[in-house]
């Protein structure tokens, strides 16, 4: 065995005897179910260890007749459980915006309440769906840009394994009442802590595989992925600085308290969305828009100045979250103008994602694949201006904790996050399955359609019931009095609740497209004369 | 000036190719924003108003807190009123730092599905909690609040309390000791005016409120949420506050 296989099978050993101790100890049965999912989880590492090592597993070639020996399992892996995830966390988000709409769709079932789906449905889509997406797509793009084999033997199964076992740790909590309800940072001490160990391991592997690199140059992609693997480690800790209540209790408290944790929860918040939901995306804009519309990127100087720009500003922009609250004014503030200022890299980045198409916009036209990923841009740069704009003050006064919050969100999550994901695993299951090309461009185009009109139906009606809903909570009566009772606010709201659970839906059904396409594009025959484990269909850097 | 140019922008290949310079780099620029908005609240004396009243949670109180905390009620209650002047008008003052200074963690929230709950303690009777925490559209028809019927039957688990009080002690929360060794009686308590304990209840607690339970002989979970739901709010006299004291 190796000296990696011995390491990990120890720490697989002690991580099953400390669960099986905190399951027998445990002051709930929900936290109990969690260590022995931790012990299981465990068991079956050290299951897959031996098992391997008792195969007699021939040890991975770096390279093979002078060409890298790409590791593309854990990509795979990462690349169909994001399609899983992603559906799971539509649908959830259909349920719960029907749950608005009808709140008998709660069914009376504790597990099931608005209350508990609502994180169920952030965390699934963000980072069980995201996630993954960025894990795939990283780990692909590191190595095609390095021209070498991921870095590491157990370690990258580690990364993408345990990130969705720690997926798995905090959707199940959501569901039995395990959270610490702070948001986008729902799961608890020990999920946090499992997913720290696996975010060190991620980092390690993405540098470990960058020192490999036959080129001088780090590509551009891999300075987002950077940006987003670092600044996403030092948000987690800084938000989810925690004291458990005891080792056997599922509970923790934040370490921080009232004014000062509200502004780490939107320092960490706002860059959940600038880091991971833009960085990341962003290096995945990177490489697939150039690659797929077979274009140089189209100016190497303001991708440097938008990344150190948009890195630096983004960190500022969190207070614009707590506008006219019990927050300092000065903070608010500065909140504001750095929001407003962000504008300006956002747009850089859209600018050099566009005009990569120079000389290549006819595509748009037959490939409906370049035109998914052309669109998430363009609402990648229209999210990136209605957000300075929402965090502006005076324009918040009315926007805040109103559903136009909500619709801006959607239209960068499904927009820009969730377009240029569809567009980037279009791309990426035929190269990874030495496909010759996807099984249907015309179920492509369906989804785009479908998709496109459900993002629509979604956030206009969303604007229309923040907007409205913001109005009527201050509306004066001519002779002085508020006009309307919350109530009333509230019934107004059913319609356009409606509407926007059918945007979701029509949005789920374009994913549920897409899977049938990717299922049918892996189970048609390969390209011929293709050695194994090699996927030569991916364009020569 | 082609020159020129190219100089300046070769100067990015050592980030480029040196990805711990590259690293070192991220992490620099990320750090300034963090420390500059973050670091001085925990030292400017303004960030935090001087004010009465404010006291840490009951031992009941912190039960129902850490209910409303499991069930994600934030998802459509903020407890955050802005200093606007319909919000003021509807929900009362605007709410102040100093009245979620033992907040682990804040629950300001961010998104309105309901109304705002910063000042909602004292607002409405025990009763219509109850009723409404249990099916809230047999009081509010329009409403679309889940309905809590399930926290009336599961019992609160009094024998943790302590320890959940001590970790807030070691975050800064002001707890005595004594207030911490009696957790559990003092739930008990503060559900019975008739208790044994009353008294050295009110002496540990003196501005606390005295409830009752929903079903005799049973502390459930909805009557720590009541209890926690009914002080929010209440515990600064705006009479005496000092606004022009506490400008920031």
């Amino acid at each position: 065995m190796t000296f990696g296989e011995i390491g990990v099978s120890i720490a697989l050993v002690a991580l099953a005897a400390l669960s099986l101790l905190i399951a027998a100890k445990a002051y709930t049965p929900e936290y109990a179910f969690h260590a022995y999912l931790f012990a299981a989880a465990s068991v079956g590492g050290i299951y897959a260890i031996v098992s391997r090592y008792m195969g007699g597993r021939p040890v991975a070639a770096q390279e093979i007749d002078g060409k890298p020996n790409y590791n593309m399992g854990p990509v795979k892996f990462a690349a169909l459980i994001s399609m899983f995830w992603g559906i799971a966390g539509f649908l959830v988000g259909v349920i719960i915006a029907l749950q608005l709409a009808y709140p008998v769709m709660n069914l009376d079932l504790q597990w099931i309440q608005f209350g508990r789906l609502r994180p169920l449905h952030t965390s699934a889509v963000i980072f069980a769906f995201g996630g993954n997406v960025l894990l795939a797509t990283s780990f692909y793009v590191v190595q095609r840009t390095s021209h070498a084999r991921l870095a590491g033997d157990l370690a990258p199964w580690f990364v993408i394994l345990g990130y969705n076992f720690f997926i798995l740790i905090a959707g199940t909590g959501y569901l039995l009442g395990i959270s610490q309800s702070k948001e986008y940072a729902e799961p608890e001490w020990y999920s946090d802590l499992f997913l720290t160990v696996v975010w060190v391991a991620y980092l390690l592997v993405f540098l470990a595989t960058l020192w490999k690199r036959k080129e001088p140059h780090i590509y551009v992609a891999n300075w987002f992925y950077l940006a987003f693997i670092v600044t996403i480690a030092v948000l987690h800790l800084g938000n989810n600085a925690t004291i458990p209540v005891s080792i056997f209790s599922a509970k923790s408290y934040i370490v921080w308290a009232g004014v000062q944790d509200a502004m780490f929860q939107w320092w960490y918040g706002h860059n959940a969305v600038g880091f991971f939901l833009t960085a990341g995306f962003l290096a995945i804009m990177y490489y697939f828009v150039p690659k797929r519309a077979n274009r140089p990127v189209y100016s190497y100087r303001l991708s440097i100045v938008h990344f150190w720009a948009l890195i630096f500003l983004y960190i500022w922009a969190g207070p614009h979250h707590l506008h006219y609250t019990a927050l300092p004014d000065w903070a608010q503030t500065l909140g504001m103008t750095f929001s407003i200022m962000l504008w300006m890299p956002s747009w850089g980045g859209m600018i050099n994602g566009l005009m990569t198409l120079s000389g290549a916009w006819d595509k748009l036209r037959t490939d409906p694949v370049l035109r998914m990923m052309v669109v998430s841009v363009a609402f990648y740069g229209m999210s990136t201006f209605e957000g300075p704009l929402m965090s502006i003050k005076v324009v918040n006064s009315l926007s805040h904790y109103t559903d136009w919050t909500v619709g801006h969100v959607h239209s960068g999550a499904l927009g820009w996050v969730g377009f240029v994901s569809f567009g980037a695993l279009y791309c990426l299951v035929p190269w990874l399955y030495n496909r010759p090309g996807l099984y249907s461009l015309k179920l492509v185009n369906w989804h785009f359609w479908i998709a496109t009109l459900g993002i629509v139906l979604y956030i206009s009606s969303m604007w229309v019931a923040g907007i409205m809903q913001g109005l009527m909570w201050r509306a004066y009566t001519s002779l002085g009095f508020l006009e309307y009772s919350f109530i009333e606010t509230v019934e107004a709201m059913h319609y356009f609740y409606v509407i926007r659970a059918l945007g979701g839906a029509l949005f789920l059904v374009g994913a549920l497209i897409m899977a049938w396409n990717l299922y049918k594009t892996i189970t048609s025959p390969s390209v011929e004369a293709v050695p194994a484990g090699r996927s030569q269909l991916a364009p020569a850097e | 000036m082609a020159a020129h140019d190219t100089s300046f922008w070769s100067k990015h290949q050592i980030l480029e190719k040196n990805s711990i310079i590259l690293v070192i780099g991220i992490l620099l620029m990320i750090s300034v924003g963090g420390i500059v908005e973050i670091a001085p609240l925990f030292y400017l004396k303004s960030t935090i108003e001087k004010v009465g009243g404010v006291r840490p949670y009951t031992p009941l109180e912190l039960a129902g807190r850490d209910i409303y905390v499991r069930e994600g009620c934030y998802t459509c209650h903020s407890q955050m009123i802005r200093a606007l002047k319909d919000e003021v008008e509807r929900y009362g003052h605007y709410s102040l730092a100093a009245e979620s200074m033992y907040d682990h963690p804040f629950q300001w929230g961010s998104k309105r599905n309901g109304p705002d709950l910063a000042r909602v303690g004292g607002k409405y009777s025990d009763d219509w909690q109850r009723a409404h925490l249990a099916a809230p559209r047999s009081v509010v028809p329009g409403s679309i609040m889940p309905n809590y019927a399930f926290l009336f039957d599961r019992e609160l688990r009094l024998e943790h309390l302590g320890e959940h009080m001590t970790i807030q002690s070691i975050e800064g929360v002001p707890y005595t000791q004594e207030q911490i060794a009696n957790a559990a009686v003092d739930a008990a308590a503060q559900l019975n005016p008739d208790d044994k304990n009353a008294s050295a209840f009110a002496k540990r607690w003196p501005t606390a409120v005295v409830r009752t339970v929903a079903k005799p002989g049973k502390i459930t979970e909805a009557d720590a949420v009541v209890a926690y739901l009914q002080m929010l709010g209440t515990l600064v006299d705006f009479k005496i506050y000092d606004e022009k004291a506490n400008l920031r």
